[in-house]
Parts: structure tokens; C-alpha cells; sequence
């Protein structure tokens, strides 16, 4: 009878089911801040159901709330069809309910398998607990590729396969239900390829999967449903197959959004920068760069792809100043040192080379001083901000900040607005205006959407390739592959501190530089 | 040095170090559950204070011992409550209790015993009596077994060997039960506990409370069996040199024992020989007897290579996700 079901039927009659999970008018609120407005949603039983929305739509807000992390206000849980209490992780578990959250819920310095009994260890001595579990875990591994050395410490595993102790913690405890919180921001194409092929073979053995993104690739790839967050609210859900990542975008942010990015074919001018056997190493007496070379200019885009912590963000410190290294450079033509006197960010900005660092809290922002402020950060010894050498122009700065929040958009447009009281959109072209309005002829941009809303995404991106089409030699840093195949004339990949290899964007695909970016190849 | 004198000396170190050696493993396992305790001296100074003073009144040792481990477990609750419950600073509720513990026994036993700040002289059934280990008589005068069986290891309180056998019960308590597990987890990432389905607000209490009955015993053994009634800050800073065993041990149990062995022995050698000349010059008896507390310094200012601490130790827990 199975056999003779078509895909059409089969999901018929799973729709006719008691959906694995029904939330009805769940409401939450932090202070004044409302998280959750009176959502509801179905998930239907052995499928995988995407949650997308932007960052503070109050996605990972709701999870929390199923999963006992979190007490909701109003509404109600049913699970299986039966209304549920959860008010803790107990409960959570109790009900069927696995969460792996998008920041590892693991203690670092226990095994695998110490993690994975951690609170459902069954006796009050270990011994019998660990031996059982081992059982368990080899059974695990083997039926859904989830490999993991028993007696590894979590502090020695590669981010994947913490993640995969995670999943292998939630099937221990007998989870019918899977919640996974953005899987995939910490992993590689292959890493998250592997999760995928993993997820599709719980979803075969009757699980139930949802899974909270704001990657509409994965959403199309591997769900079934989708429902779609906007400011707290649900404001859609649709069958995968039947909608499209622009509708799902414009469901997300409420408005018609570019996913593509539109630029004309660079025109490179002169080479502007040009790093020789550049190496670095740190603190702890380990090279983190291993002898780059390169040459940027002007007028192009060089993305930097790679995983994080490959060398890539120490490439952008050594550029822009902020920690010495060996080697040579040189900035149109002239030798630029990389240590001693003339290394330092002030000198850099002042040979027109800007930095927009990856962590806008830590370095691009003083999240305690005012928008104007932090406007006047790095180029507060500039002429126009100094009409006298014993007093600053604040209202100068506070006239400029105005004007370059208009021509970024920055919302609410208020100079005297603290820098921690903008979104992290918003913080992000507060950081990208004040170097970008300087006209530099290099930027150094690292992460530049982060925890960046999608209409916010569209926006820097235009900003990035007007600043190329303007003779500018931007050296682009992320970890997010789309971004860099999407703004990049060139890209070169990073992997251990070193240049695995050179590509054009349009000659190679994501999973070529998937490969290089393991390593391989 | 001869055979007696080293016989003394090392049976002195094992007394010496039983206290240091309870409060030791007191501030191993609450700390390996992420509540730093700094009130160590303080909860052992009204435990002694308490086993004195019930000891006297009623004229049974173990009485007082209990009530030593009663008082010292409240004390710790207030911590508990400060640190874990209202998430308060775990440093600044430690050394109020020190302060408190400085100055409340002092001025309950003047209001008590009118003898300035201090209990009358334990004696008889109100003092801990040593026991003998089985056939500690019979065999004293074996070579080498004797003296070390009947010299050293017989003869003491029974507290003390009670200290010693709570390093094996620490360690399996820790390393081997459910509850070790769920106790060291909370140290390192509460989060991890919490997302498990299990209290932290609880264990941590059940740590800090464990924490109680070790001091407790600590203080009552030092009034009651190392000397014989309390006089005012009779814990002369030995909750600080537990502190720093327990880094030395780098929050180990049996690490702990050999720490508080060397703190003991250190103390033990500074009582016995009051004056030595070393190429002679006199060794002043203060700096004999300051030895311990230079260790202690020494340890501190991580000269003992690297001590990483529990990773949630010091900071109370705010869910986030």
C-alpha cells in the first residue's frame, strides 16, 4: 500500500495527522521589549520545518520557550495533540523535546560521553551509566553518520563535531522532536552538508526537525515547511516547494529585497597594496600566517573566504595597524611598514587606509558614547573637527554624523543616540559611514554583515560596490561564502594561515572552495 | 636529628594538617561547583567557637561537634543565599562572613563564659580523646612499623581520621557519582546543567552546604582536639592556607592531601624547633613560624605553576541563550 503512494498522497495524509508540535498564542515579553506576539504554528510530524526571520524577529526566543528555557506569558504548547506544561528543560525533555542551541550547551574539559549522560545518567554511580551509553552512542553512530570519539574532550573536537554531541545528547534522551538554532553559522560547506545529510536521515526514521535559520539556501535545500518571523510576529508559513527565497526575503523584512547583488564587471587600475611573505606570529609562539602574498587594487574587490580563525582576522590587524608583523608591503609603491614606527592605526587612516573591523562591539564601536562620538573616532585629529588646536568642534562632528547617517540610512537618525541603543544593523553602517564617508583608497572590511538584518545586507553590499566603483581597493574578510562569491572580482581562499589558492568567482563554485577551505586540494 | 624527634614531628604534621585539611576539601567541592568561598576562615571560626562552647555546656564532645557543623552549614546557607539565590558578589559575601565570624564569636563568648573572648578549658568527655589503632601497642617496638603504626599513624582524634578518609570519599564523591558529575559540570558551564534539565540553584546549594559541614568539622577539631577550647581568631588565617592548598592541588583531592601535608609539616617543623642556626646565624622563631604563611604567598603569586580554576567559578548564573 506504501509502495503504491505517490509523494502528493503520502503528504496528505501526514497533513491529516496531529502535528508533532502546535503552539497557540504564545507570548513573550522582556520589559517593554514584546519577543513573541501571539505566534502560532503547526509542525507537522516527520518532517523538517525551517524557521526563518531576521536577527530580533524572536526566533530563538520561541524555541527557548518549547524547550523550557524560557516561560512564555500567554498561550499554550500541545504536543502530539496533548496540551503540555513546560516550564523547564525537564519538562522539555520529558515531552520529547532536544534542543541544540547556536551556542553549544557543553562543558568543555568532560568527554563526549560525560556530556552526553550528563543529567540523564539513570543511576547515582557513573560506571554503569558510561558503559551504557557507549553501547548507545556506537548504535547512534552508525545508523545516522554521527561519529564522534567517545573519549574525546569536547575542548579537542573540531566545532562539527561538537555539534554533533549535541544532536547525539538530544537522542540519547529519547528525542522525538529537534530544535536546531542557526546549525550552521560555525560550520564548513562540507561540515554543514554533513549535518544536512544527517538531518534528512532523522527526518527517515520518523524525527521531527525544526530548524531556525536566516540562510534561505538551507530552508530550500532541506525543509519541508517554512514559517516566516517578522518583529515577534508569525507572519507566514508555506510549503517549501511552493515559494521561492525572494518571497520568503520579502516575507522577512516586509518589503521587496535584492538577494542578488548587482554590479558591473570590475575595472582594476593599479595596484594599490602588495604584501610579500607576510607572516605573523602570536602570543602563545604559534604562526598564525605563514607567508601571504598578495596584491590588491584599486578598483576591485579581493574576498577573503575561509572558516573562521584560519589567519583571516589577524591578516586584517596586521593591515590595519594593530599588531606587528614580518615581511614586506608596500602602498602605491611605497615601502609600508609592518612593524615599528609608522605601523600603528593612526598613520594607517592617515595614508587613506580605513578599517572596518570584524567586531564592531569590541573595536569598531564605544558602545557607551554617542553616535557623533564614535563618528569622530580615528579621524578626531581631522582639520575639519579641529578648528583650533585646544578645542574640538562638537557641533562639526554632531553636523557631519547627521550627514553621513542620511546617506546611510542609519535609523533612528539621532547623533545623540548612545551607539548601544541602534540595532546591530544599524551600529554596522554607524562603523561602515564614518570610514567610508573619508573616501579612503584601501578598506579593510571584516564581517561586514554580521548580525545584520537582510535589508540592511542589501544596503552595505551597494555600498561596498559604489566604494569599488569609485577607484576604491577593498579587501573583503568573511566567513559567510554566499557574501564573498556574491561582492568579490577575485577570491582567495585561507586555511591555516596560509593562501590555499586564487579563484575568479565566476570560474568556481561553492564547493571548490568548500574543498579549499577544509584544507584540501 | 634523631629517630623521636622525626616520629614527633611527622605525628604533629598529621594533626596539624587535619584541619587545614577539612576546610581544604570543603572549598574544593564548593568551588568545583562554581561558588567561590573565601569565608572558609570565618565558617571554621565559629564551628571552633561552637564545638568549645556546647562541648563545655554539655559536657560531651560530639554534642558540640555537631552543633560546630550545624552553625558552620547556616553560615554557608547565608552565602548561598547572597551568592547563588540573589547572585550577589561571591567575594564580598565571603569576607562578610569572615568579619562577622571575627567579631560575633568573641562577643558571644565574653556575654557567655565572662573570660575575655574565650571558653573555659575543655577537659574529660567534653575534649576529643585520641584512640588507638588495633594492635597499635603490640606492635610499637617493630622495627621501622612500630614507630611509623604506633608513633605516628596511631594516637589521634577520631576526626582525624575522618579527614583523611574524606580524600577517598571526595574523590569518589566527584569522580565517580552522578551527583560528581552534575557538581563539576556546574562549575564549568552551568548552562550545560541547566539545558540537561537539572537545577543549578540546587546543586549549588548541595555544594555549599557540603562546604558547611567540612568547615564545621574543621573548626570543631581545631577546639576541641587539637587544643583544648577556643581563644579568639584561633583560625590564624587557616582557611586562607586551604585556599591556597586547593590551588596548589589544582582542586584535586588527593593533590589536597599532599598540599595540606606540607603546610602541616612546614608548621609542625616552626613549633618544633623554636631556634635553629643555620651557618650560624640564630633563625629568629618568627620566621620559623612564618613559614607556612610565606608558602602561602608564594603559591598565591602562581609560582606553582599554572592553576586553571573552574571555568563558571565566581559568577552566578543568568540564563541567556
Amino acid at each position: 500500500m506504501s509502495q503504491t503512494q505517490t509523494p502528493q498522497m503520502r503528504q496528505d495524509t501526514a497533513a491529516s495527522d496531529i502535528p508533532a508540535i502546535e503552539l497557540r498564542g504564545i507570548c513573550k515579553a522582556f520589559g517593554p521589549v514584546q519577543a513573541n506576539k501571539n505566534i502560532s504554528i503547526r509542525v507537522r510530524r516527520g518532517t523538517i520545518h525551517g524557521i526563518v526571520g531576521e536577527n530580533g524577529a524572536g526566533k530563538s526566543t520561541l524555541m527557548s520557550i518549547l524547550y523550557g528555557f524560557y516561560r512564555a506569558d500567554a498561550g499554550e504548547i500541545l504536543i502530539n495533540g496533548r496540551p503540555t506544561d513546560i516550564p523547564d528543560s525537564l519538562s522539555a525533555i520529558r515531552a520529547g523535546i532536544g534542543m541544540v542551541f547556536q551556542h553549544f550547551k557543553l562543558v568543555e574539559n568532560f568527554t563526549v560521553l560525560e556530556n552526553v549522560i550528563l543529567g540523564a545518567e539513570g543511576s547515582a554511580l557513573l560506571r554503569p551509566s558510561l558503559a551504557k551509553a557507549r553501547g548507545l552512542l556506537k548504535d547512534l553512530a552508525r545508523e545516522f553518520e554521527l561519529n564522534v570519539d567517545p573519549d574525546a574532550l569536547i575542548e579537542n573536537l573540531s566545532v562539527g563535531h561538537q555539534q554533533r554531541v549535541e544532536i547525539l545528547k538530544a537522542l540519547y534522551r529519547e528525542a522525538d522532536i529537534l530544535i536546531l538554532d542557526e546549525p550552521t553559522g560555525v560550520l564548513t560547506p562540507s561540515e554543514a552538508d554533513h549535518l544536512f545529510r544527517i538531518l534528512r536521515g532523522l527526518k527517515e526514521q520518523g524525527k521531527t526537525i525544526i530548524l531556525i535559520t536566516h540562510k534561505l539556501r538551507e530552508i530550500m535545500d532541506v525543509t519541508d515547511d517554512v514559517s516566516v518571523m517578522r518583529r515577534g510576529e508569525m507572519v507566514a508559513t508555506r510549503v517549501t516547494a511552493q515559494t521561492s527565497p525572494t518571497e520568503l526575503a520579502e516575507l522577512m523584512v516586509g518589503r521587496k529585497v535584492l538577494l542578488r547583488v548587482e554590479k558591473t564587471p570590475a575595472t582594476p587600475g593599479d595596484d594599490v597594496l602588495r604584501v610579500q611573505s607576510l607572516r605573523l606570529v602570536d602570543g602563545q609562539g604559534v604562526e598564525r600566517l605563514r607567508g601571504l602574498d598578495f596584491t590588491l587594487r584599486a578598483g576591485e574587490i579581493l574576498g577573503i573566504a575561509g572558516v573562521a580563525g584560519n589567519g583571516q582576522s589577524e591578516l586584517l590587524e596586521v593591515l590595519a595597524g594593530l599588531r606587528p608583523a614580518t615581511g614586506q608591503a608596500w602602498l602605491r609603491g611605497a615601502v609600508l611598514p609592518l612593524s615599528g614606527p609608522g605601523a600603528d592605526a593612526q598613520t594607517r587612516r592617515a595614508q587613506a587606509v580605513a578599517h572596518v573591523p570584524e567586531d564592531r562591539h569590541r573595536r569598531g564601536l564605544v558602545l557607551n558614547f554617542h553616535a557623533w562620538e564614535n563618528t569622530a573616532l580615528g579621524y578626531h585629529n581631522d582639520p575639519a573637527y579641529n578648528p583650533t588646536p585646544w578645542k574640538m568642534d562638537n557641533d562639526a562632528i554632531i553636523r557631519d554624523t547627521s550627514a553621513k547617517m542620511a546617506a546611510f540610512d542609519v535609523r533612528p537618525p539621532d547623533p545623540q543616540l548612545k551607539a548601544s541603543g541602534f540595532s546591530g544593523g544599524n551600529q554596522q553602517k554607524i562603523v561602515l559611514a564614518r570610514e567610508i564617508e573619508h573616501a579612503p583608497d584601501v578598506l579593510l572590511v571584516g564581517q561586514p554583515t554580521r548580525g545584520v538584518d537582510i535589508g540592511a545586507i542589501e544596503f552595505i553590499h551597494q555600498r561596498l560596490i559604489r566604494l569599488r566603483d569609485a577607484g576604491a581597493a577593498i579587501l573583503l574578510v568573511s566567513v559567510e561564502l554566499d557574501e564573498i562569491m556574491a561582492l568579490s572580482d577575485r577570491i582567495v581562499v585561507m586555511f591555516d594561515g596560509r593562501i590555499m589558492g586564487e579563484r575568479l568567482p565566476e570560474k568556481t563554485n561553492a564547493q571548490e572552495l568548500g574543498l579549499l577551505m577544509a584544507g584540501m586540494a | 636529628m634523631d629517630i623521636a624527634t622525626f616520629v614527633q614531628v611527622l605525628d604533629s604534621t598529621l594533626r596539624l594538617a587535619t584541619p587545614l585539611l577539612f576546610a581544604c576539601l570543603a572549598g574544593l567541592i564548593s568551588e568545583r561547583a562554581g561558588v567561590f568561598d573565601i569565608g572558609l576562615e570565618g565558617k571554621m571560626l565559629v564551628a571552633a567557637f561552637m564545638a568549645a562552647a556546647i562541648a563545655f555546656v554539655s559536657g560531651n564532645v560530639w554534642i558540640g561537634v555537631a552543633a560546630a557543623v550545624g552553625v558552620s552549614v547556616l553560615m554557608s546557607l547565608v552565602h548561598g543565599v547572597a551568592a547563588i539565590t540573589f547572585r550577589g558578589n561571591q567575594l564580598i559575601s565571603g569576607v562578610a562572613i569572615n568579619f562577622l565570624a571575627a567579631g560575633i564569636t568573641v562577643v558571644i563568648a565574653q556575654n557567655w563564659f565572662r573570660q575575655g573572648g574565650r571558653t573555659p578549658s575543655l577537659s574529660g568527655e567534653a575534649r576529643m580523646a585520641p584512640i588507638d589503632l588495633p594492635f597499635a601497642a603490640a606492635l610499637r617496638d617493630v622495627p621501622v612499623i612500630g614507630p611509623v603504626y604506633h608513633g605516628i599513624l596511631s594516637g589521634h582524634a577520631p576526626l582525624v581520621y575522618v579527614a583523611f578518609l574524606c580524600v577517598p570519599a571526595t574523590w569518589y564523591l566527584l569522580f565517580r557519582t552522578r551527583f560528581g558529575l552534575r557538581l563539576r559540570a556546574v562549575g564549568e558551564n552551568p548552562a550545560a546543567v541547566d539545558t540537561a534539565g537539572v537545577s543549578v540553584i540546587g546543586l549549588r546549594f548541595a555544594a555549599v552546604a557540603l562546604c558547611g559541614v567540612l568547615c564545621g568539622l574543621a573548626g570543631a577539631y581545631l577546639s576541641t582536639g587539637l587544643s583544648a577550647g577556643f581563644v579568639k581568631d584561633m583560625t590564624a588565617g587557616r582557611g586562607f592556607i586551604a585556599l591556597a592548598a586547593m590551588i596548589f592541588a589544582k582542586w584535586r583531592p588527593w593533590q589536597a592531601m599532599g598540599a595540606v601535608l606540607l603546610f602541616g609539616l612546614l608548621e609542625a617543623v616552626a613549633n618544633r624547633f623554636q631556634n635553629i642556626d643555620i651557618f650560624g646565624v640564630a633563625v629568629p622563631v618568627q620566621a620559623m613560624q612564618a613559614l607556612p604563611y610565606i608558602l602561602t604567598v608564594v603559591i598565591l603569586a602562581g609560582f606553582v605553576g599554572k592553576a586553571i580554576p573552574p571555568r563558571a567559578g565566581g559568577a552566578a548564573y543568568v540564563k541567556e541563550h
